[in-house]
C-alpha cells in the first residue's frame, strides 16, 4: 500500500513541478496546491499505513493508527490554506496593478518599475 | 519563574494581538510597541544572565515529559540570539516611527512587526522540529505581509516570487520532516539526535541531512539557492529591509547550525564537506555581486550573502574555534547589517536615490551620518579593534586546525573585497562635491540616525569588549561541540 502511495505522491510532485515552471501565475498557484497535497499525503504515508482503529479511545480497539502524523497534517493544511489565500489575493492584486499574469513580463529590471 | 524562557515569544505575541485593536491610532501603537520592545530587551538580558549562572533551561510546555510534549530549550546560543534579535527589533522600531510613513502604520504595520519577532524568537528557542516549522511559517507569513504592505508595483512583483520560493521550501521542509519521522519516529530534536547517534547515522539519514541543508539553505540564502534574495530584499522599504537582512537569513543559518551539530554530527565526511564547499561558493558569489553594483542597497544585500557564507564555513569546520567564531560573527553580523541598512536608508532619504552615481559630498551636509557609516563599514570588514575581527579570526584558526586552506584564503580575500565594496559607498557617497542632487532638508536626519548610532555603538562595544563577551560565546558553543550536554538537559530522566 505504501508503494502505491509513494508512486501517486511522486506523480503529484511531478505535476506540481511542471506547473510551477510554467508562465501563468494561476498555473503556478495550482502547482503549489498540488505540492502541498503531495507533502501532506507523504506525512500520512511515512507515518505508516498499517491497519488499526481510528485514534479514538472510545473504540476500545487492539491497535490504533498513529495519531501524530494526523495532527501534523492538520497543522500543515491550515498553514498552507493561509498562505494560498494570501498568494491568490496577491496574484489578483498584481493582475489589477500590473495588468499581466505572465511571469515573463514580471522581470525585475528598472524599465518596468 | 520557570516560564521566563517563553517570555521572548509571549511578549511580542501579546503586543501584536493588542495592537490589532488600535489600528487607526498610530500614537498608541507606537507607545505600546516601544514599551513592549524595552521589556523584551530586559527579559532577554535577564535570560542571558540566568542561563550563564544556571546552565541550559528547559521548559516542558504543558508539563508533558520531554520526547512526548513540546519543549522550549534556552541554551546560551539561543538566548544570545534572542537578545540580539530584541536589540535589532528595538532599533528598527525606533527607525520605523519616523521612517515608515502614515499609510503603512495604519494598516497593522506594528502588529505584523511583532508577529515577525514572535516567529524569529520562537525559531531560536524551540526544541521540536515540527514546532520549528510552525515558527518558520509564523516568521515567513509576517515577512510576506511586511514585504507587500504598501502595494507598489515593485513590491507586488517581488512578493510573488518571494512567496513562491518560500512555499516550495516550506513544502520541502514538511517532506523532510516526514522522512525523518519515518526513520527515527520522534520529533523532539534532542531525542532525534540521541536515536541517530545510537544508530550511527545510516545512509538514509545523510540524505535527510542534505535535504535539511536544501531547506535551510533556501531560507538562509547559501550558494545555489540564494537567487531569490537580491530582488526580493531590494523591493522592501528600508526598516523592513533592515529587519529582513538582520534576522531572516540568520534563522536559516541558526537552523543549519542546530541540526548539523545536534542531529547529524556522526558522519561528517559527506555532509559537512558539502556545506564547506557550498559556503565557499556562497562567499565568492556574494563578493562578485557586492563589487559589481553601483547601488547602495544592492551592495549591502550581497554583503548578507557573503556573511552567510562565512558563518556557514565556520559551521562546516565543526571544531571549537570554528563554531565559536561562527557564533561570534553571527551576532556581529545581525547588528551591523541592521545598522548598515538603516544608514543606507538615511542616505537615500537625503539624496533621493539609491544609486552611487547620483550621490556625493554627504560628509559636508551630514558629518554625523558619514562617520557613523565609516565606523559601521570598518566593523563590517573586520578591522582589529572592531566587532567583525574576533569572529573571523576564530573561524580562520578553526580552518587552520582543520587544514582547510582554500577556505581560509577565500575568507581572507573576501574580507578585503568586502572592505572595497563598502568603502566604495563611503568614497562615492560621502566624499567629493554635492553635484547632481539637492539635499533634502526636510528629512529628520538626527531622529533617524539615533537607532543606527545605538546599533553601531553596541557593535563597537561588542568588538572592544571581546574579553567580556567571550565566556558567553564559549558557553554557547559547549552544547554544539558536545551535543550530549543538550540531549541530557532535555531528556533528564534518561540521561
Amino acid at each position: 500500500m505504501e508503494i502505491l502511495m509513494a508512486i501517486v505522491i511522486g506523480i503529484l510532485f511531478t505535476t506540481a513541478t511542471y506547473l510551477m515552471l510554467s508562465k501563468s501565475i494561476l498555473r503556478i498557484i495550482v502547482g503549489t496546491g498540488l505540492l502541498s497535497h503531495g507533502a501532506h499525503l507523504l506525512i500520512l504515508t511515512m507515518g505508516g499505513l498499517k491497519r488499526g482503529a481510528v485514534p479514538l479511545l472510545g473504540e476500545h480497539a487492539e491497535a490504533y493508527v498513529d495519531p501524530l502524523p494526523q495532527a501534523l497534517i492538520l497543522t500543515a493544511i491550515v498553514i498552507s490554506f493561509g498562505v494560498t489565500s494570501l498568494f491568490l489575493v496577491l496574484a489578483y492584486r498584481t493582475y489589477q496593478e500590473l495588468g499581466t499574469d505572465n511571469m515573463d513580463h514580471l522581470r525585475g529590471n528598472e524599465a518596468n518599475e | 519563574m520557570n516560564n521566563i524562557v517563553f517570555l521572548p515569544v509571549l511578549l511580542p505575541l501579546l503586543t501584536g494581538v493588542i495592537l490589532i485593536f488600535f489600528a487607526r491610532k498610530t500614537g498608541i501603537q507606537k507607545g505600546i510597541s516601544f514599551l513592549s520592545s524595552l521589556c523584551g530587551m530586559a527579559v532577554a538580558l535577564y535570560l542571558v544572565h540566568y542561563i550563564s549562572n544556571n546552565g541550559i533551561k528547559v521548559l516542558e510546555v504543558g508539563s508533558w515529559k520531554a520526547p512526548f510534549g513540546i519543549v522550549i530549550v534556552a541554551d546560551m546560543l539561543a538566548s544570545l540570539l534572542v537578545l540580539t534579535t530584541s536589540l535589532v527589533g528595538f532599533a528598527v522600531l525606533l527607525y520605523s516611527f519616523r521612517g515608515i510613513g502614515k499609510e503603512r502604520e495604519k494598516f497593522y504595520y506594528y502588529s505584523i512587526f511583532q508577529f515577525l519577532l514572535v516567529g524569529v524568537n520562537g525559531a531560536f528557542l524551540t526544541g521540536d522540529i515540527f514546532n520549528l516549522f510552525v515558527f518558520f511559517e509564523v516568521m515567513l507569513m509576517s515577512s510576506y505581509v511586511l514585504l507587500v504592505l504598501g502595494g507598489t508595483k515593485g513590491q507586488l512583483r517581488e512578493s510573488l516570487k518571494y512567496i513562491l520560493v518560500n512555499v516550495i521550501s516550506s513544502a520541502f521542509f514538511v517532506i523532510t520532516v516526514a522522512y525523518l519521522y519515518s526513520v527515527v519516529g520522534t520529533l523532539n530534536m534532542a531525542d532525534i539526535g540521541r536515536r541517530i547517534g545510537e544508530a550511527g547515522q545510516p545512509g538514509i539519514i545523510t540524505v535527510i541531512a542534505v535535504m535539511f541543508l536544501i531547506v535551510f539553505g533556501l531560507k538562509g540564502a547559501i550558494f545555489p539557492l540564494f537567487y531569490w534574495l537580491p530582488g526580493s530584499y531590494f523591493a522592501a522599504p528600508i526598516p523592513v529591509l533592515a529587519l529582513f537582512g538582520a534576522l531572516l537569513t540568520k534563522v536559516g543559518i541558526y537552523s543549519i547550525l542546530r541540526t548539523y551539530t545536534l542531529m547529524f554530527p556522526h558522519q561528517q565526511g559527506y555532509t559537512h564537506e558539502l556545506l564547506g564547499i557550498l559556503s565557499i561558493l556562497t562567499i565568492i558569489v556574494g563578493v562578485i555581486g557586492a563589487i559589481a553594483y553601483w547601488d547602495v542597497k544592492k551592495i549591502i544585500i550581497y554583503n548578507i550573502v557573503i556573511a552567510v557564507g562565512v558563518i556557514a564555513f565556520g559551521i562546516s569546520l565543526m571544531n571549537q574555534d570554528g563554531l565559536a567564531g561562527s557564533l561570534f560573527y553571527l551576532i556581529h553580523d545581525m547588528i551591523i547589517k541592521a545598522a548598515l541598512f538603516l544608514l543606507a536608508g538615511i542616505m537615500m532619504k537625503v539624496t533621493g536615490s539609491s544609486s552611487l552615481r547620483e550621490m556625493g559630498g554627504l560628509i559636508r551636509t551630514n558629518p554625523g551620518l558619514g562617520w557613523t557609516f565609516f565606523l559601521a563599514a570598518i566593523s563590517l570588514a573586520g578591522i582589529p579593534p572592531f566587532s567583525g575581527f574576533s569572529g573571523k579570526l576564530l573561524i580562520l584558526q578553526g580552518a587552520a586546525e582543520k587544514g582547510a586552506f582554500i577556505g581560509m584564503a577565500v575568507v581572507l580575500i573576501s574580507s578585503l573585497l568586502v572592505l572595497y565594496s563598502i568603502m566604495r559607498i563611503f568614497i562615492y557617497g560621502f566624499w567629493g562635491n554635492v553635484t547632481s542632487y539637492t539635499p533634502a532638508s526636510s528629512v529628520p536626519v538626527t531622529k533617524l540616525l539615533t537607532p543606527a548610532v545605538i546599533l553601531v555603538a553596541v557593535s563597537v562595544l561588542y568588538g572592544i569588549g571581546t574579553e567580556f563577551v567571550y565566556p558567553f560565546i564559549i558557553q554557547g558553543t559547549e552544547p554544539l561541540v558536545d551535543p550530549q550536554i543538550y540531549i541530557d538537559a532535555v531528556l533528564k530522566e534518561e540521561g
